[in-house]
Order: structure tokens, then C-alpha cells, then sequence
């Protein structure tokens, strides 16, 4: 477990006092992910950049260091710099295509 | 309590919405252009659309007790077509004249092309032309950052934009700090699936120094949450934030951005 390192911002807290606001929602959400995961194992065909992306983010959960967030998010994010010559959709997929 | 909702694209939403933002303590509403989930055809129906923000959507938000300004601009995802933009672009100064309009909003970049970039950049120019703050859309999902850090540079480049003036709005974790640490304003947008929840927001406020933050819900015709802000403010309540401290975040933020345009007016000084 990690030192606490609170932020300036906040009000002092425990972390019995988070588990009691958010320990619920977060279990719900974890159940929902291993369903979603079974989900797939029970479809056919390959998997496309997006669950690769979302079974690479999986290990950060386990990091020790706070800006699991963030560092999920880098991970799926567009690594170029350069304006692209012309857009094929106008929507985004969640996970930057290119991720290996 | 009390709140400004200053993102929200009411022109999607119903009369009950405004109800109930009115009945959760709103005490004013701003609305960007934005896309209205297809391509516009012509300018004409950007006439139309900036007639019903400017004209419409204030006489229906005032029956509701509630102000309502506008922000105008072609958005990003029709901006692919430069003819179209250049004819857009042509209409706006003639509603900024408005008293209503407080900026150019929400521009910004979508897929991150070369022809999206060339419109900012003329969005931009305008802004300086005519004086107006900028409120600023940035990419979805994968393609945030990068669209989060070109716009920046875009502002920048122009050197007459000063920060201050000037919001990024749809922040996340992994953007809300370069926006800040290169002097501007970061908004929130809280929605139930993309963007932030309430609950990350919290969390992200708790993060940084939330002096040049603000809340919005950017509700609109897709899944989104005309309430959030007053929840994300609930959410605060749970975890032992001050009223004043809320308030500062929900009110006070908001009113201190939007009040560099003569436009606005502070909802409590009216009261």
C-alpha cells in the first residue's frame, strides 16, 4: 500500500472514509468489466484495437503510484504531432489504432 | 445552491431541462455552436441556427427565470469543408452584434486535420479582430492530447490571444495540467460514458489549484446530463468540501471568466 499523499485541495480523509463513499460503485464497475471480458470470450472472431488497448491498460490498475487515470489515458492517446491530411470519420474509437 | 451551467447546448434539450436546472439553483446558461449531428449544407442553415441562438434560445431560457449567452463559430467537424467555413465565418461578425453573444465557441479541432487547423486559425483572427474571448473544444478520446496540445500551440502562434481570455474546455487527466500550467482556463465537461463523471472531477479538482476551473455539462441531443454540475457539486458535499468552496468552483469560477465580456452579467448583482 502506498503512502498517503493527500492533496492540498482536499479534506482530510481515511481511506475507511473513501471505501465507505465509493467502495460500491467501484465493485459494481469491476463486475461489469470481468463480465464484459467473459462477454468476449463467448464471441467469435479477433479482437480489434480497442480491447487490446483496454487488456493493456489492465496491469496500470495494479500500479502502485497515484494517475492510474492519467497514465491509461496516455497510454491510449495518439502519440503524433502532426495535423493528418484528411479525416475518414468524424468520430473517435476510444483507443488510438496504432497501440500494440 | 447555485450554479452557472456555462456549456450547455440547450437548443437540443427540452423546456423541462430548464425547469430543472432552475429548480437545482441555476442562475444562468451559456451555449456554444456546435454540431447539430449532421452536416449543414449551406451557410443558410447557419444563419438560421445562429438566429435561434441569439433570438429563440434567450426568450425560452427567460421563462425559466433563467439569462442565456451565446458563443458562435462553425464547430470543428464541419469545418473540413474551408468553402462552407469561409462562409460561416462571413456571417459572425454580424451577430456578434448581439447582446447576448459573449465570444467565438466552441472551436477547436475534431480529427486533427490539417483543414480543422486552418479554421481555428481564422476562428482565432476573428476573435482578435473583434476583441471576443474564445471558448475551445478539444478532440475526443484517442485523440485529445494530441488535439489539446496543437490547439494551445495554435493560440499561441497567433501572439495577440491572451490565456486568460481564453478557456479549453473537455479537459481530462491527462490534459488539465499543460492547459493550466500554459496560463489557461480548463473546463470539465461531465458526461455519464466519455469525458469525466462527476466523480473524477472531483477528483481532478482536488488535484490542482481549481482557480481557472470550471464545471460544465455540455448536455446536448446524445447521452449527457443536464444536472451533472449541481451532482458533481453534491459529490463535493459528500466528501467535506465547504459550501464557499463549492460555491467558488460551481459560481464563482464561472462568473470571474465569463465577466471579461461586458456581455455578461453576474446573476447575483442583478438579484
Amino acid at each position: 500500500m502506498s503512502t498517503p499523499q493527500p492533496h492540498p485541495g482536499a479534506p482530510a480523509r481515511t481511506r475507511e472514509q473513501v471505501a465507505d463513499l465509493h467502495f460500491m460503485d467501484a465493485r459494481y464497475k469491476l463486475l461489469d468489466l470481468a463480465a464484459f471480458l467473459d462477454r468476449l470470450d463467448r464471441a467469435a472472431g479477433g479482437e480489434d484495437h480497442r480491447i487490446r488497448g483496454l487488456r493493456a491498460a489492465l496491469p496500470l490498475l495494479l500500479e502502485k503510484d497515484e494517475g492510474r487515470v492519467a497514465r491509461i489515458l496516455h497510454l491510449w492517446s495518439d502519440p503524433s504531432v502532426e495535423p493528418i491530411a484528411k479525416a475518414d470519420t468524424k468520430a473517435a474509437s476510444g483507443v488510438w489504432p496504432g497501440l500494440k | 445552491m447555485r450554479y452557472i451551467e456555462p456549456h450547455g447546448h440547450m437548443v437540443s434539450r427540452t423546456t423541462d431541462d430548464y425547469q430543472a436546472m432552475a429548480l437545482a439553483g441555476c442562475a444562468a446558461i451559456c451555449e456554444p455552436a456546435f454540431w447539430a449531428g449532421f452536416d449543414r449544407k449551406s451557410a443558410d442553415g447557419f444563419y438560421d441556427y445562429f438566429c435561434q441562438l441569439t433570438q429563440i434560445e434567450p426568450r425560452r431560457a427567460a421563462k425559466y427565470g433563467l439569462p442565456h449567452y451565446s458563443w458562435l463559430c462553425i464547430n470543428p467537424k464541419e469545418s473540413e469543408d474551408m468553402a462552407l467555413a469561409a462562409d460561416v465565418l462571413a456571417l459572425i461578425p454580424e451577430f456578434l452584434k448581439a447582446p447576448t453573444v459573449l465570444g467565438i465557441g466552441e472551436i477547436g479541432l475534431n480529427k486533427n486535420t490539417r483543414n480543422e487547423l486552418k479554421v481555428l486559425e481564422q476562428h482565432i483572427a476573428l476573435a482578435v479582430q473583434y476583441d471576443q474571448m474564445i471558448l475551445v473544444h478539444t478532440p475526443h478520446l484517442e485523440d485529445k492530447r494530441k488535439g489539446t496540445r496543437l490547439i494551445m500551440d495554435c493560440l499561441k502562434a497567433n501572439g495577440v490571444v491572451k490565456p486568460e481570455r481564453v478557456i479549453i474546455d473537455h479537459v481530462e487527466e491527462h490534459t488539465i495540467h499543460e492547459v493550466l500550467d500554459r496560463g489557461f482556463w480548463a473546463g470539465i465537461t461531465l458526461y455519464p460514458e466519455s469525458k469525466s463523471t462527476p466523480v473524477r472531477a472531483v477528483d481532478m479538482i482536488e488535484s490542482v489549484s481549481a482557480q481557472r476551473v470550471w464545471l460544465n455539462s455540455a448536455c446536448d441531443w446524445g447521452h449527457s446530463d443536464p444536472l451533472s454540475v449541481p451532482k458533481a457539486a453534491q459529490e463535493m458535499r459528500r466528501r467535506g468540501h465547504s459550501a464557499a468552496a463549492i460555491d467558488r468552483l460551481v459560481y464563482g469560477n464561472p462568473v470571474k471568466f465569463l465577466s471579461q465580456s461586458p456581455r455578461f452579467k453576474d446573476p447575483a448583482a442583478q438579484a
